[in-house]
């Protein structure tokens, strides 16, 4: 059984990191990012051609983390796949003993390095959800039985910031009843928000883990409020990464109480590293020491 | 109506070369590609002096009433047939639907002169948007009159996406969110949150089209 599933089942406070398969064939600095934060992570998620770019596939790279002995969250964008190579995927990471798959639209292609590529996005992620639900249920999308079914435990991405707040939860609500069992958010800069989120969703049994995003330099803040979607660094973290003496040891500072903040209110925390992988056992560390 | 826009000229100019076409009868359309201001009379006269600017002679040139349609352009044609004759190449100012009639009703190598792009309401005089993609399966019942399939950037039935940010869509950045705004124009209207949507039929919109109206009563696709 997934040990990210268990954890979060038996209610204790889990940690995911994330993971971007390398464009080439070269897995040496994928397995040294494993290798480093994975001991600190209940799971890790392997991202499916991040920001639109070409990357080693999700499906490979997670199976590489298993063998190693950490627990993937497979990711699975709707951006390159029709519904035939979506469900082929699923069944595929089922087999390859993948167990948690996060499930979302994906960047569109104009963001990405391949502007030119057709966005497939034949199903949204709700679908998905739906279709992967089915597959739990020993079916494929048009219901016809499966020959051995899947058991994924199912993730979806949630966006607790962004506003109207009012459509976010409909939509998040959505996902749930899709078959969303946790939710990873957007990189979480307000607390409230956070709060308001994980008080809507605790009733309905799913599980919030939080992103806090590691703002290593000025050239990365600027990158999330200019060209990031669905993300933006308010004005006073801007302006105090931005002032730090060294920009680096303020955003893990940052992160570090970002997480302990957050294990008060949610039911995990996830953490993007933008690279600063090394930060990894600090940002959570110097929280075990407090 | 269909939108069209200008080609790019040095591709129409490599397309006559490649068969060493130096005379030339130019056919625009008098009705969508008039309206975008890309096939109606000034637009043809403008591709005339172009093309007699690089040195090539134009035998004639006739705007057609409604160049996709089969009947009225074979009319129009044989009405030019001398100029045509004379000709080496018919560049068309037209969708590619009036490209392709004009290159059956005449014998000569037909070349086009536009990019068709979409299915545009006019919103002003020279103001076109995208509204809908002739999918075959209408949801705009769902969906307050506001096509998803379309004005989403990336045709989601169930949004908005992640990238939504104070109700602006993440691709076209100055766009209102689609979803959002169904949503709240239902809400306006008193109705239900849209439902989620099932995955599209794409078999109801198989390439290539076709509605025979003499063939069944109330045609078929």
């Amino acid at each position: 059984m997934s040990r990210l599933r268990d954890a979060l089942e038996r209610g204790e406070f889990v940690v995911t990191g994330e993971i971007a398969p390398p464009l080439g064939t070269d897995l040496a600095a994928m397995r040294q990012s494993i290798e480093t934060i994975g001991p600190y992570c209940h799971a890790i998620n392997i991202t499916d051609n991040q920001g639109a770019s070409l990357h080693l596939s999700s499906l490979a790279a997670s199976r590489i983390a298993l063998e190693m002995g950490y627990e993937p969250i497979f990711q699975q964008t709707c951006r390159d796949r029709n519904r035939l190579a979506l469900q082929s995927d699923l069944l595929a990471a089922w087999t390859l003993g993948l167990e948690n798959v996060l499930i979302v639209t994906g960047d569109d292609p104009r963001s990405g390095d391949h502007p030119q590529a057709k966005g497939v996005f034949d199903l949204d992620s709700t679908q998905l959800l739906e279709v992967a639900s089915a597959m739990n249920a020993g079916t494929d999308m048009l219901g016809r039985p499966l020959k051995g079914s899947t058991d994924f435990f199912m993730g979806a991405a949630m966006f607790p910031e962004a506003e109207p707040w009012d459509i976010q939860l409909l939509r998040a609500e959505r996902k749930v009843e899709a078959g969303a069992r946790f939710f990873q958010t957007q990189a979480i800069f307000d607390l409230a928000k956070l709060e308001r989120t994980v008080a809507v969703m605790r009733p309905l049994g799913v599980k919030v883990i939080a992103g806090v995003i590691v703002l290593r330099s000025a050239r990365a803040v600027d990158f999330i409020n200019n060209r990031l979607a669905g993300l933006m660094v308010p004005d006073d973290i801007v302006a105090r990464i931005k002032g730090a003496s060294d920009v680096a040891i303020e955003a893990v500072a940052l992160a570090t109480e970002q997480v302990r903040a957050i294990r008060d209110i949610a039911d995990g925390v996830h953490i993007m590293t933008l690279g600063l992988d090394s930060a990894v056992p600090q940002i959570l560390g110097a929280n075990q020491e407090a | 109506m269909i939108i069209t826009q200008s080609r790019d000229w040095e591709r129409i100019e490599a397309d006559l070369d490649e068969i060493g076409a130096s005379r030339v009868f130019i056919m625009g359309c008098g009705q969508c590609a008039t309206v975008a201001s890309t096939g109606g009379e000034k637009e043809v006269l403008e591709a005339k002096a172009k093309l007699e600017a690089s040195g090539r002679t134009v035998t004639g040139w006739t705007i057609g009433e409604v160049t996709c349609h089969s009947g009225g352009t074979g009319l129009d044609t044989r009405k030019r047939s001398g100029d045509i004759e004379a000709a080496e190449a018919v560049l068309v100012l037209a969708c590619g639907a009036g490209v392709q009639t004009v290159a059956d009703a005449i014998a000569k190598p037909v070349f086009p002169g536009l990019e068709s792009v979409f299915l545009g309401n006019v919103v002003r005089h020279g103001v076109f948007e995208e509204r809908c993609q002739m999918c075959g399966e209408c949801v705009l019942d769902k969906t307050a009159g506001i096509c998803p399939v379309t004005t989403c950037p990336k045709g989601l039935l169930n949004g908005p996406c992640g990238g939504m940010w104070d109700g602006k869509c993440e691709v076209v950045v100055d766009r209102e969110c689609t979803h959002v705004l169904i949503q709240r124009r239902l809400v306006e209207q008193g109705r239900h949150a849209q439902e989620v949507l099932s995955p599209k039929d794409y078999s109801k919109k198989l390439k290539p089209g076709s509605v025979n109206l003499r063939e069944k009563k109330g045609g078929s696709r």
